[in-house]
């Protein structure tokens, strides 16, 4: 069944044996037996994980006769050995072509024709609503004959109950069940791949025992879109450096005695990374929302937030005492009716007066959705309405753009046109933190009131250098075109991915350039299979399900890197493609392109 | 068939209902209609599309930030040129170090730093996600194994940002509907976190267990008053161990009492008394003898005494594991970068390995107590045990913080280019809940000895004369 897309690819993996820098032979003849057997007994070492087979798959094919199939193509994360990180390069000379601003097609044209989406299919849908009102009920039954294996609050008799019970109960038994696709621990880079510290549950995921084993796996989990998360090369010997120069911690706030030259430069750097005036730069993403919205808003100004919006942002709002509105994800019809009724009818709770101010809060990279925002558009309806634009650029800077330069630079857009452009260092810079760029005038009001600024402490040297090399690296001032390279390479892999994907005949959600893709597998349950399998398979995914997505829509999320080579990503989407058969996660009814996919 | 049983079965509804109830239903229908109506209709005039455009192009926002005075006290960088230690390098002055919060003097352990190098060489830098997101390295889940043995308790949970752990952990228990007491001096986040938990906030008076009571007992009598409401608000007592803002040490034992007879969970920050308070360094319960089942969650910032970054609370199993599925900072940001968790792991090792190093810093502190109690124009706040200490001034120039701060920069900048780097204690007074009296803020390090204690005392003592 499945097989067909499989076969199609086959030429383009023998073409690329022969450069697929594990060393081995290219001659997969020869090598067959001995791959089938190092391979059953690596999944032997990952005892952890169970493969969850339905009666179809077993009929099918046998298990050897798969794995078989899938080590042709010549990667496997269990028998790789070459170093983590961007030492090594797989990037071909032909210059990844960017298909943006053709200039033929409206944005909003433009936006429908890249982004994939489809309903849900109805009965996938009854489906999914039901077999969560069965875990409910399942769980509420156990509830009532069991006595949960949980801690009890001891010494506090007679107090008001600390928890809400349907939040305990949610976690007790609903997400209980799947707790192992979670906070599972590594004990390695995580780049390209990663190392699994292997845990077994006796009790159904009440608690987890280590096994002393470890599994290698592909990691499509991580945030490394740049593949900077690295042990060896000149980042990390320029933070080591650093570190043994000015040592790991400051012990103070920035505004007291944490401000350093290391920062001033980081912060000179990052503004011209954006072309605009100045940047201020924090210790973590998450407080530079949370503790810099509250200094830029006030009572009687109005956001117009995102549905999808990160809760960084969302708590910072909460902060600040702004009044709220939401618009539907990425939807300019709705932006634009929320923006119109406020503007013409001004604050409600002061009599209609005019709002303060507006501000428009998006992201650029959407980290659940897989979406890019449709900037040109809110651009434009910003003017319209004279609203302030900030753009959470978490997910996008560094992975959008041929400069790496965020969503601005994706769609050629002027950085200036954005009055707040915030992002942070946690992912394609491979470090921590977060910044705020903008104008001078802006910059130098959050230094003098950003709760941040004046009351967090300052970064760390080796984090803050992390960054200060990473940034150089990607416009190029180290003398070296990897950056570039990474960029390109992780364009293509998007691109690839995506679309075989769509081949596959899975579901995914999002722009077709975004490194983050979330394919909807729908059902609470299949978000647990499909994670488990694929680590039995040696790919480490991201789950996804209520309450961080709608009830309905369960995901898996694939997190694209520079750092995969094409051999890891066809490697796992022929995984993929073998276990949606078994799981029925086909679920698109779109036409596909029987074609082989260009990388 | 089964539509005329509907309809005889309404129609004797109707027969049987007394015609008093059936007016008042068809009234209340009215008025909901026209509730419903009547919003629609005359709270808002409908505008024409034409006035709707006139009204966008009249609207005139405030600008987005106003303009900020060049002079502005935070804009102004002390630069930090060296290796922080008991020396530090200011604006090209060598200085010893009264300003950074380093009390065990741990950012000069060469160990640490070669196990955090050592640990950047097997992880890298990031960790590149969250604890969910396979952002969970061994060092992480070491670190919280070891503070909660250290402290003798069941779970620790580590934050990746020392201002955000008990910024988030009060808002993971405390919701809309709750009450929290909580003392008025607290650091700025703590106060954000009472912010994002809206919850009612009793704020008594710095240290005062009297003023709590009394507010507790008006809490009771409202109680008395609606005991439905009561049997369903949570209350909370959250104070800090040593505050960051006085130097002052909480009563513990006196808060414990209330806490018991009035039904109260309670907090504590010790992101100034871990590591500092106690014969072993374990806090403000231990120098108090407190027994740790009395406090709730106990949190503390890792960006002091542990001399890294980040932040951890430790606690029962029940009340710490509920953060990690409610903590916001805790879920929804990136772990701590794992040199940094493997710093802190270290600093525990040298806390077990050499626990006199507590006693040393003690030592210190009321060294630094005695001496610094003699300026003439300054005077001194604190615990004399507390390695954090605030000096004022002595001549209060009433409500003018303004005033007062400019003085108090003004000593700090003379004492910095004589050698000695003391500085101004940063706040945003405009957002305190409560301006905060200016004062220079004292970090006492275990490092300094008796020579330093009274060098920097004269190099004080004659700049104040000076400026003062
Ligand atoms: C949109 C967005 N903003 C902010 C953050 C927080 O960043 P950090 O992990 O550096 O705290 C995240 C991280 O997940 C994010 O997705």
């Amino acid at each position: 069944m499945g097989n067909l897309e499989t076969d199609a690819a086959a030429p383009f993996e023998q073409s690329y044996a022969t450069t697929n820098g594990n060393g081995k032979p290219a001659n997969p003849a020869m090598e067959e037996e001995e791959d089938h057997e190092t391979l059953m007994q690596r999944k032997f070492s990952a005892p952890a994980y169970t493969e969850i087979k339905t009666r179809k798959n077993a009929a099918k094919v046998s298990s050897a006769h798969r794995l078989k199939n899938i080590a042709n193509g010549g990667y496997h994360p269990a028998k790789q050995l070459h170093l983590n990180g961007h030492a090594k390069t797989a990037v071909s000379d032909r210059e990844f072509k960017s298909s943006q601003a053709d200039g033929v097609l409206s944005p909003e044209q433009e936006h429908y024709q890249k982004s994939s989406f489809e309903e849900v299919p109805l009965h996938t849908a009854c489906l999914t609503y039901l077999g969560f009102y069965l875990l409910m009920i399942l769980g509420y039954i156990n509830q009532l004959l069991f006595v949960p294996k949980v801690a009890k609050e001891k010494g506090r008799d007679g107090y008001v109950a600390l928890y809400d019970a349907f939040e305990s109960f949610y976690s007790r038994y609903v997400y209980r069940r799947i707790r192992d696709c979670w906070n599972r621990p590594i004990c390695s880079v995580p780049g390209d791949e990663l190392t699994l510290k292997d845990r077994v549950t006796n009790d159904y995921g009440w608690s987890f025992k280590f096994t002393g084993t470890q599994t290698r796996c592909l990691n499509l989990g991580s945030y490394n879109y740049l593949g900077f998360a690295s042990s060896t090369g000149t980042c990390a010997d320029n933070s080591e450096a650093t570190a043994r120069q000015l040592g790991l911690a400051y012990c103070s706030s920035r505004s007291e005695l944490g401000e350093t030259q290391l920062l001033a430069d980081l912060e000179r750097q990052t503004a011209r990374y954006f072309g605009v005036e100045d940047a201020i730069v924090f210790g973590m993403g998450f407080a530079t929302n949370a503790l810099n919205l509250p200094s830029l808003l006030s009572p009687g100004c109005l956001v117009v937030s995102d549905e999808k919006n990160h809760a960084s942002i969302i708590l910072g709002l909460r902060l600040s005492g702004a009044t709220i509105k939401v618009f539907k994800h990425n939807n300019m019809r709705d932006l634009d009716r929320v923006l119109r009724q406020a503007v013409v009818y001004g604050n409600p709770k002061a009599g209609g007066k005019p709002w303060k101010k507006i501000m428009i809060i998006v992201e650029g990279v959407f980290s659940m959705e897989g979406s890019i925002v449709r900037l040109p558009e809110v651009i434009a309806l910003k003017k319209k309405y004279k609203a302030y634009l900030y753009l959470d650029e978490a997910h996008s800077v560094g992975a959008m753009g041929p400069n790496g330069g965020g969503v601005t630079d994706y769609f050629r857009a002027d950085a200036k046109d954005v009055d707040i452009l915030m992002g942070t260092f946690t992912k394609s810079f491979g470090s921590a933190g977060g910044y705020i760029a903008g104008s001078k005038k802006l910059i130098d009001f959050l230094r003098a009131n950003s709760h941040a600024h004046c009351y967090a402490s300052s970064i760390s040297p080796p984090i803050a250098q992390q960054i200060y090399t990473s940034m150089r690296i990607i416009m190029g001032e180290d003398g070296t075109d990897i950056g570039r390279q990474k960029i390109n390479q992780l364009a293509r892999n998007a691109r690839y991915f995506r679309k075989r994907l769509a081949q596959i005949g899975v579901i995914t959600y999002g722009h077709e350039d975004s490194p983050v893709v979330p394919m909807l597998v729908y059902l609470f349950s299949k978000i647990g299979a499909v994670v488990r399998t694929l680590t039995t398979r040696h790919i480490a995914v991201v789950g996804a399900g209520f309450p961080a997505t709608p009830i309905m829509e369960g995901r898996i999320r694939f997190c694209l890197s520079a750092a995969h080579t094409k051999e890891q990503l066809d490697y796992a989407l022929d995984v993929i493609d073998e276990i949606s058969d078994d799981f029925g996660l086909k679920y698109s009814r779109k036409p596909k392109d029987l074609n082989p996919i260009e990388y | 068939m089964v539509a005329i049983q509907l309809f005889n079965e309404i129609g004797s509804i109707f027969l049987n209902t007394p015609t008093f109830a059936l007016v008042l239903e068809a009234l209340l229908l009215l008025s909901v209609i026209w509730l419903v109506l009547h919003k629609r209709g005359s709270g808002r005039r409908r505008y024409t599309k034409e006035e709707e455009d006139y009204l966008i192009e009249q609207y005139e926002p405030e600008p987005l930030v106003t303009e900020t005075d060049p002079g502005h006290p935070l804009l102004r960088k002390r630069l930090v040129q060296s290796r922080v230690g008991k020396q530090i390098v200011v604006d090209g002055h060598d200085c010893l170090n009264l300003g950074s919060h380093n009390y065990l003097g741990l950012l000069e352990d060469e160990t640490i730093l070669e196990d955090a190098c050592k640990s950047l060489r097997k992880y890298g830098v990031g960790s590149c996600g969250p604890r969910g997101f396979y952002g969970t390295m061994d060092v992480h889940l070491e670190l919280e194994d070891r503070i909660a043995k250290f402290m003798g308790l069941e779970e620790a949970i580590v934050y990746s940002y020392g201002f955000s752990t008990v910024a988030s952990a009060i808002p993971a228990y405390a919701k809309r509907g709750d009450i929290v007491f909580v003392d008025e001096s607290v650091n700025f986040a703590i106060q954000k976190g009472l912010d994002a938990s809206r919850s009612t906030i009793m704020f008594f008076k710095h240290n005062d267990v009297n003023d709590l009571e009394r507010l507790l007992a008006e809490q009771e009598k409202r109680d008395q008053k609606n005991p439905k409401k009561a049997a369903k608000t949570r209350r909370f007592l959250v104070v800090e161990g040593i505050y960051l803002n006085t130097g002052e040490i909480c009563p513990l034992p006196e808060l414990v009492e209330l806490r018991k007879k009035y039904k109260l969970r309670m907090f504590v920050d010790e992101s100034v008394s871990f590591g500092t308070l106690g014969k072993t360094g374990h806090g403000v319960t231990e120098h108090f003898n407190v027994d740790l089942d009395e406090i709730d969650l106990i949190s503390a910032s890792m960006e002091g005494a542990m001399a890294t970054i980040g932040g951890f609370c430790v606690g029962s199993h029940f009340i710490a594991e509920h953060q990690r599925l409610s903590g916001l900072g805790y879920i929804f940001s990136a772990s701590l970068p794992p040199m940094l968790a493997q710093a802190a792991i270290s600093a525990l090792d040298r806390f077990e390995r050499e626990p006199k190093i507590f006693a040393e810093l003690q030592e210190k502190a009321r060294l630094v107590q005695q001496k610094f109690g003699l300026f003439s124009k300054l005077i001194l706040r604190g615990n004399e045990l507390s390695p954090v200490k605030h000096l004022y001034l002595s001549q209060s120039l009433g409500e003018n913080f303004e005033a007062e701060r400019k003085l108090l920069t003004e000593v700090a900048d003379k004492c910095i280019s004589r050698g000695v780097a003391v500085v101004e204690a940063a706040y945003l007074q405009n957002i305190e809940r409560k301006p905060v009296r200016p004062s220079l803020r004292i970090a006492v390090s275990r490092l300094l000895d008796e020579a330093d204690v009274v060098r920097a005392y004269d190099i004080i003592e004659s700049v104040s004369n000076e400026v003062l």
